[in-house]
């Protein structure tokens, strides 16, 4: 206990553990709607679009999480909507990310060449959660705590519509409406993260705790309550895998332990398939 | 145009455009460059085809990250990149195909969770080994963004013997693999091994990417991969001359975007993102365009 007790009077420390705890419940919660309607490869572009989104802001000199919330909302409803219409098309949004990513790159020069240092251009691939400030760390806390409200009210429309979109419909539920407001959700939570674990691994704590909680349980609510705690049991382990071996970043711990923890329930489970049409009510 | 957006930025570009183009292979780093990345857009193009055919953006784009842990892995080990770049593209692209469902099936919310999940941790992993390996901080960011410095003439000629074996074994597979992607349940049926198919497929992918990605950086193979082909297909449904303007519209790409990147200060990714994404858009609205008057023709042919 005192050896908790000695480990959260590190500033840095508990920073990281209060912004991550929640940044973590965040994307558990969002992560398992994702899986649910098998959109991760949106998750995917949503990520590396957060960090030309972050990059541009540098380069324009602005606040670096403007540009990261701003761009990944906006990039997460205009997949919705492409989508919409006639399924969401892969090649659509691939196409378009690798561009919006090559802009990153293209960001990403103009600002080292005019601030003169490359680090801030990893930092933001890859996060930096022991690097966190305190007013970081309460609009961190604020915007997670704001995220999980969001999910919390969508939670049972979005279920019914992501489980059977065609009978969602004809019982009268918004589909397209939920569909762009969740993947602008999915958005926030990219920008989120990216503070956290960076943009390339955000993906990560979005698929990994949910695959995990998807293995384990049929019952919906179950999973997703399943999903928040996993990742933040990766995140809170990640974060003391790093602070006792200081070799590791933190960044990788954390992805370790949700990796881990989803081999895991793959041994644990191997017979059993579940997906979205398996789930009991 | 683009070349006039170049001399803005300025380097020794003339108006003399023949000059220009001599200046380019003036130097051996850049013929080498130009080898190397021609042999590589043939690659990117014939094999993001059989991608953009089976719709596995997602996996292909998984496996092209990979090769960024590979390339880190092995720098930090002390031995030759190369080794890397392949050795961890095969081995995801193994994985991947292992996790597919038996019947062959696409699109199953677990099986993209699984790459998903594989993506990132692979990514965490070559983050872990820059760390450790402690500060090639440009080299990273050449690693993630590409680079066309340096490419030396053995690397040109590993490069060309590896496309002959992508290529050469996705020839041998050739009517399977379009029979197993268009219909793999007719497929099935008429005997095709389809897991097998998709198996030997994701590991010639993995192959090319590990190859391509040494030009382009592992963030961008992707780009590379998925623009060329799918402007192709929204031009041709036949797949020789889908091919044969996929493997055309790749080399315009990387030609002209390491030939503005010769002159420009900015980065070759840049470049030829952008000249791949303008070639899809332009595809895009030809294509809706040609559509439109085929229907508007009809529909007046109707009415008369």
């Amino acid at each position: 206990m005192s050896a908790v007790v000695g480990l959260l009077s590190q500033p840095f420390m508990s920073r990281a553990v209060e912004a991550g705890t929640v940044i973590a419940v965040a994307c558990g919660l969002i992560g398992y709607f994702l899986v649910l309607r098998a959109q991760v490869f949106a998750a995917d572009a949503l990520s590396h679009v957060a960090f030309t989104g972050a990059l541009a802001a540098l380069a324009a000199g602005i606040d670096l999480r403007l540009g990261l919330f701003a761009v990944c909302v906006v990039f997460g409803a205009m997949i919705a909507m492409l989508g919409a219409k006639r399924g969401a098309d892969d090649v659509v949004i691939g196409n378009a990310f690798a561009w919006v990513l090559g802009l990153g790159a293209l960001f990403l020069t103009l600002y080292a060449s005019r601030s003169g240092n490359g680090v801030t251009g990893v930092s933001v691939l890859f996060g930096s959660i022991f690097g966190l400030t305190s007013s970081q760390t309460v609009v961190a806390v604020a915007i997670g705590l704001g995220l999980v409200a969001a999910i919390l009210v969508i939670a049972r429309p979005l279920l019914f519509a992501s489980v059977d979109e065609a009978v969602a419909a004809a019982a009268g539920l918004p589909v397209r409406l939920l569909g762009v407001i969740f993947l602008a959700l999915v958005g926030i939570a990219a920008g989120e993260a990216t503070q956290a674990v960076g943009s390339l691994l955000l993906l990560g704590l979005l698929a990994a705790p949910p695959a995990t909680a998807v293995r384990l349980t049929h019952q919906p609510w179950v999973g997703l309550v399943l999903s928040a705690g996993i990742s933040a049991f990766s995140m809170l382990g990640g974060l003391l895998v790093s602070y006792y071996w200081t070799s590791l970043p933190p960044s990788f711990s954390i992805l370790a332990v949700g990796t881990g923890s989803y081999v895991v329930s793959l041994i644990g489970s191997r017979h059993r398939v579940h997906d979205g049409a398996h789930l009991r009510f | 145009m683009t070349l006039l957006l170049a001399s803005a930025s300025g380097t020794q570009l003339s108006w003399n455009f023949w000059s220009d183009i001599r200046q380019l292979f003036a130097y051996h780093f850049m013929i080498n460059a130009l080898e190397a990345a021609s042999i590589a857009a043939v690659l990117a193009g014939v094999a993001g085809w059989c991608m953009v055919l089976r719709r596995q953006t997602f996996v292909g784009h998984t496996l092209s990250v990979v090769a960024f842990p590979g390339a880190a892995g092995a720098t930090w080990v002390g031995i030759s990149p190369l080794w890397g770049y392949f050795g961890f593209c095969l081995a995801a692209a193994m994985t991947i195909a292992g996790g597919a469902r038996r019947d062959g099936g696409r699109g199953s919310s677990e099986e993209s969770a699984v790459t998903g999940i594989l993506q990132a941790f692979a990514l965490a992993c070559g983050f872990l080994f820059v760390v450790l390996y402690k500060g090639f901080l440009n080299e990273t960011q050449s690693l993630l963004f590409g680079t066309f410095l340096g490419i030396t003439d053995s690397q040109v000629l590993v490069l060309a013997v590896v496309a002959m074996l992508v290529l050469g074994s996705l020839a041998a597979l050739g009517r399977r693999l379009f029979f197993a992607s268009v219909d793999p349940v007719a497929a099935a049926a008429q005997g095709v091994p389809t897991r097998l198919v998709g198996l030997l497929f994701l590991a010639s992918l993995g192959l090319a990417v590990a190859e391509v990605s040494q030009i382009t950086g592992a963030l961008l193979v992707f780009a590379l991969l998925v623009m060329p082909a799918s402007a192709a297909q929204r031009l041709s449904a036949r797949p020789g001359m889908g091919l044969l303007l996929s493997i055309i519209f790749a080399l315009i790409v990387v030609w002209v975007g390491l030939g503005i990147s010769y002159f420009s200060t900015y980065p070759t990714g840049f470049w030829i993102t952008s000249i791949g994404f303008a070639g899809y858009l332009a595809a895009v609205g030809g294509r809706s365009l040609v559509d439109r008057r085929a229907r508007s023709v009809r529909h007046s042919g109707a009415a008369a």
